[in-house]
């Protein structure tokens, strides 16, 4: 295949205005058309944008969802989060190779399709989960890939696919505080009004309200600190890249809360006099773009956004959605700016911080989707009302994605306090034997600790809770997560860099059956190093995996070592087979056992 | 000499500190070397190689990035940080392919000479053996991306000094790699310049000039003779920053 | 120290005994040296297979099965293994060749590479040890309980090396003494 121009480039930069900042949306659009981005795409691009062809080139080549060679016509990635694994999604994507008679990896010879596998797509209430030409298909069974397969074989348009195939459930079964007081379009902005900036800046501040993103900053901290950051200049943004591997409330909020959502931003933009906000989808959301871009001109047409909210001279703010491209470290708020402004997203140093120098280096606040939610409801109903739930350090509720061995996968809200017991409870989980906080980047609890509290002071979270039973390996477990590191950290600093794959080098070692004392020892001390000395929050929690796994369940690892000893890191007797290949050679002499005489 | 109110506690010693000044401007002004392969004193700091890590107040951080304040308490060389360094060496040994028998920079490389000075003696983790492209179709420059620490100091240098931008980084994780920017990928289709600063500021051997390899013969060269914390501090007291 | 000798056994793999020249190039040290150690299997007595040793310095990497055998016996028979070298170490020169497939490489050399009249074979005998696909350092097959940098390591970085252990002090190498090249 030659190295063709994209045919509607020229269109597709006349819609973003040439704008260097939206390079990520003018390359999705580029991959829409042609499902690659060539190099003669990149050059053209670069000249007109007046960017350097490197810079493009790296953006290109960082983000998961771009791809500089042809890729097949249908590419169809399964998601690999650890809760498809165990619905089966490994044994599903040998089903759809097999019907579809292309080996996984590679692309087919008549470049029909490629199969492969992404990190998770947040379907984890509805999985296995795939996509195809970047649309989600939840629910899958043999019988729903047999459809697939028939409509990649006949070439059908994507667009003509049955609708029902791409589906998103949804599947709400506990509502709280936020999730269960309603919240009328304009209703919380008008009681600021009402209230005024500032009393609501201290409603807020009384609210305590922390960060639901995982990190947990004091929400009026930021925002009454961006205000106070000088320059004219100031900006909103919604983190909703969602990636944390079992995370998929943020998609319900704004499947189903987007008004609240949009309505929180909106306060903030008045409460730090910021005009433009951007809300940053991950890329597996794409059936969110519509009913979310219909959501902002709904508010537009009632004076919710835009110039003049409220019919207030001045109040003007408005909000532009952008798309990820499968990253996680663009979860990270200072990545996720780079990628804002068109960029790899790699994680700034800082100080400074957002609130003083964030997107383009303006002063900026930037906040999770439920964040937003529950600002916006607080402005509504004060922080007394907030504060009635909760525990001292952790107030009001936090909303949860509940997933794996349980029987009511879904979204639920429980007041902060609540045991990790009660919430598996409610969710029918049977036989636990260990439940993963937080994602992979949180904790692991064994069935001894589901007395502990979701709570910032004791088991925070992300949004994230998967369950596993007694029939699951928690090496595989451990094992998937430590993959998922190793394909998304961004490669800037090297203990990240380097020990994200060292660390998947020792555990496919252990659960293969050939790991070693010294693959352990190794383990804990890349871990040790990844902690102490990661650039940001990646690297930091990149081993967690690994540090509960050996604190918490030691002999389960202690059993599955080979040997006390050291062994060969390779498979010896495999490395023989090359030349033994050639030379047709297979006695003993050209043989090698793992463990030797 | 040193007002209390000005100094900072560097391994337990006093030590005066300036408005502005990293941990790394701090120590070297005050003469403690601290090892560092990503920075470069002309460039805005980066804090990618982590090889510079201290602990700041009881929090590791990297000194080069990392501002410092009277009555901070900074830990360099204890034994826990010491080892980390060893380790981080040792994690950029075996992600590339770094034979330094064979290789031109051997005795001017930074990342040699700061192994010798933190005691590297072997890898440890198993190497990775990357397969990796070497690009010598410039008739002056050789690009030798198997010894690239991906330091991005040519990335900077010809962005903001040159002003060509010839190189930048493509790819992510492991497979993170140095591009350039032609399409062809071949850096006889750039703009390089034999006078380019980015071609001088490379700390190990991945960008060369042809032909100059062996103009100062091993056991002459820039760490043989003064080691690198000598040669660091010798610089820092040239040029105070 | 105790009066009995310390046993040592010296091998080179995929080197090019360039170490062991440096371990004779400590020169009149080694009338010290042998006061002692005792030289069990090692080039320089010429006994193939070693007893029971105390130390074993081993000098090249990994290229074929036969590499790996030697280096499997020695690391049953001796207490400490010292990888010598930039080739133990590393992998080294030979390791140059990880990233071509080794059939393209036995190819070029038997069939295929200038100078060749064709008709030719790849040797198939079974005395000869296999290639590996890639050339490996010791610590990929083995434990390694001391690395001792250097193409070769100088005599002097040998000598304090071994005076280091022979004193039971942990070997440590200043300024000048570690080097890669």
């Amino acid at each position: 295949m030659s190295d063709p121009i994209c045919r509607d480039l020229s269109d597709i930069l006349r819609r973003h205005h040439q704008d260097p900042t939206r390079l990520i949306q003018i390359l999705h659009d580029v991959m829409a058309v042609e499902g690659w981005i060539s190099k003669t795409t990149i050059t053209e691009l670069s000249r007109a944008l007046g960017l350097p062809r490197g810079q493009v080139e790296g953006v290109v080549g960082f983000y998961s969802f771009f791809l500089p060679e042809p890729s097949g016509q249908f590419r169809v990635l399964f998601s690999d989060n650890i809760t498809d694994e165990h619905q089966g999604s490994r044994a599903l994507l040998r089903t759809l190779a097999e019907a579809l008679e292309v080996e996984p990896g590679q692309v087919r010879a008549d470049g029909r399709v490629k199969i492969g596998l992404t990190s998770c797509t947040g379907l984890c209430d509805q999985g296995p989960a795939l996509l195809v030409k970047g649309r989600a298909i939840g629910r899958l069974t043999p019988e729903r890939l047999s459809v697939i397969a028939g409509l990649i074989e006949s070439n059908t348009p994507i667009e003509q696919w049955p609708p029902d195939l791409f589906h998103v459930e949804s599947h709400f079964w506990r509502r709280d505080l936020l999730l269960s007081t309603p919240c009328d379009p304009g209703a919380a902005m008008r009681a600021l009004e009402a209230r005024g900036s500032a009393a609501t800046m201290a409603e807020l501040g009384r609210s305590d309200l922390r960060g639901r993103g995982g990190a947990g900053f004091n929400t009026a901290a930021k925002w009454t600190a961006c205000a106070a950051a000088p320059g004219p200049e100031r900006y909103i943004v919604c983190n909703a890249d969602e990636g944390e591997p079992g995370t998929f409330k943020d998609r319900e909020l704004l499947a189903h809360y987007a008004h609240q959502v949009i309505e929180g931003m909106t306060i903030a933009a008045r409460l730090v006099s910021a005009q433009r906000g951007f809300l940053y989808l991950r890329a597996e959301y794409q059936f969110l773009i519509a009913p979310l871009l219909a959501a902002f001109a709904e508010r537009r047409s009632q004076g919710l956004l835009g110039p003049n909210i409220l019919g207030i001279s001045g109040f003007d703010f408005d909000i532009e959605l952008h798309l990820g491209a499968g990253a996680y470290v663009c979860g990270e708020e200072s990545a996720l700016l780079e990628s804002l402004e068109g960029k790899r997203g790699i994680p700034r140093n800082r100080p400074p911080y957002p609130v003083t120098h964030g997107y383009l280096n303006k002063p900026t606040v930037l906040n999770n989707v439920e964040t937003f939610l529950a600002a916006a409801q607080i402005a509504l109903h004060g922080a007394e009302w907030f504060c009635a739930v909760g525990t001292p350090k952790s107030r009001g509720t936090k909303i949860l994605s509940v997933a794996g061995d349980v029987e009511r996968p879904g979204t639920y809200e429980f007041p902060f306090g609540t045991t990790i017991r009660a919430i598996l409870d409610e969710a029918g989980a049977k036989g636990v034997q260990a439940v993963q906080v937080s994602g992979p980047a949180g904790m692991l609890l064994s069935a001894s600790e589901l007395d502990r509290k979701l709570a910032f002071e004791d088991v925070p979270s992300a949004g994230s809770v998967m369950a596993f039973d007694q029939s699951r390996d928690l090496l595989g477990v451990t094992q998937n997560f430590v993959r998922f590191f190793a394909h998304e950290s961004c490669g800037f600093c090297t203990p990240c860099r380097v020990g994200t794959t060292l660390n998947r080098q020792r555990m496919d070692r252990i659960v293969s059956g050939h790991g070693t004392r010294h693959d352990v020892e190794d383990l804990e001390s890349v871990a040790r190093l990844m902690r102490a000395s990661s650039h940001c929050g990646l690297g930091h929690f990149a081993a967690n995996p690994v540090v509960d796994l050996l604190r918490k369940f030691r002999p389960k690892v202690d059993r599955r070592l080979a040997s006390l000893e050291v062994l060969p890191s390779f498979d010896l007797d495999a490395a023989l087979g090359p030349a033994r290949e050639l030379t047709g050679r297979d006695d003993a002499g050209a043989h090698l056992s793992e463990e030797g005489p | 000499m040193s007002d209390p109110k000005n100094t900072f506690s560097l391994d337990g010693h006093e030590v005066p500190v300036t408005a502005g000044q990293t941990i790394l401007q701090a120590a070297e002004a005050s003469g403690s070397w601290i090892p560092t392969l990503c920075h470069h004193p002309e460039f805005e700091p980066h804090g990618s190689c982590r090889v510079c890590t201290v602990k700041l107040n009881g929090r590791t951080v990297s000194a080069c990035t990392t501002p410092v304040r009277a009555g901070d308490v900074v830990e360099l060389d204890t034994e826990e940080l010491k080892g980390l360094r060893q380790n981080l060496v040792q994690f950029l040994f075996t992600e590339g392919n770094h034979f330094c028998p064979s290789c031109e920079q051997s005795g001017d490389c930074r990342l040699q000479a700061v192994g010798y000075a933190l005691g590297v003696t072997g890898g440890h983790y198993n190497p990775l053996f990357p397969s990796r492209r070497v690009d010598a179709s410039h008739p002056d420059v050789l690009l030798e991306l198997n010894r690239c620490i991906l330091c991005e100091l040519c990335v900077r240098a010809s962005a903001q000094v040159d002003k060509k931008d010839i190189f930048a980084l493509s790819g992510r994780g492991i497979d993170k790699q140095l591009v350039v920017n032609a399409e062809s990928g071949r850096l006889a289709d750039t703009n390089l310049a034999l006078s380019d600063k980015a071609l001088s500021v490379c700390p190990v051997g991945a960008i060369l000039k042809k032909r100059q390899g062996f103009l100062v013969p091993i056991g002459k060269r820039t760490y043989d003779e003064r080691s690198i914390r000598e040669r660091d501090l010798d610089r820092a007291k040239e040029d105070p920053q | 120290m105790s009066g009995k000798k310390l046993r040592v056994a010296t091998t080179s793999l995929a080197g090019c005994f360039g170490c062991h020249m440096s371990l004779l190039d400590i020169d009149e040290r080694l009338i010290d040296l042998l006061e002692l150690v005792e030289f069990d299997a090692s080039p320089l007595t010429d006994k193939k297979h070693p007893g029971p040793c105390d130390l074993a310095l081993i000098e090249g990497g990994l290229c074929n099965a036969e590499n790996v055998h030697v280096l499997r016996e020695l690391r049953k028979q001796c207490k400490i293994l010292v990888a010598v070298g930039a080739c133990a170490i590393t992998g080294g020169l030979p390791a140059q060749r990880n990233n071509l497939d080794v059939r393209d490489c036995l190819r070029s050399v038997y069939l295929s590479g200038p100078g060749l009249a064709g008709g030719g074979l790849i040797p198939n005998d079974p005395e000869l040890p296999l290639p590996l696909a890639q050339v490996h350092p010791l610590h990929d097959v083995v434990k390694v309980d001391y690395f001792l940098p250097g193409c070769p390591p100088s005599a002097d970085a040998i000598w304090q090396f071994l005076t280091d252990l022979l004193a039971g002090r942990t070997p440590a190498l200043g300024h000048g003494l570690i080097h890669y090249d």
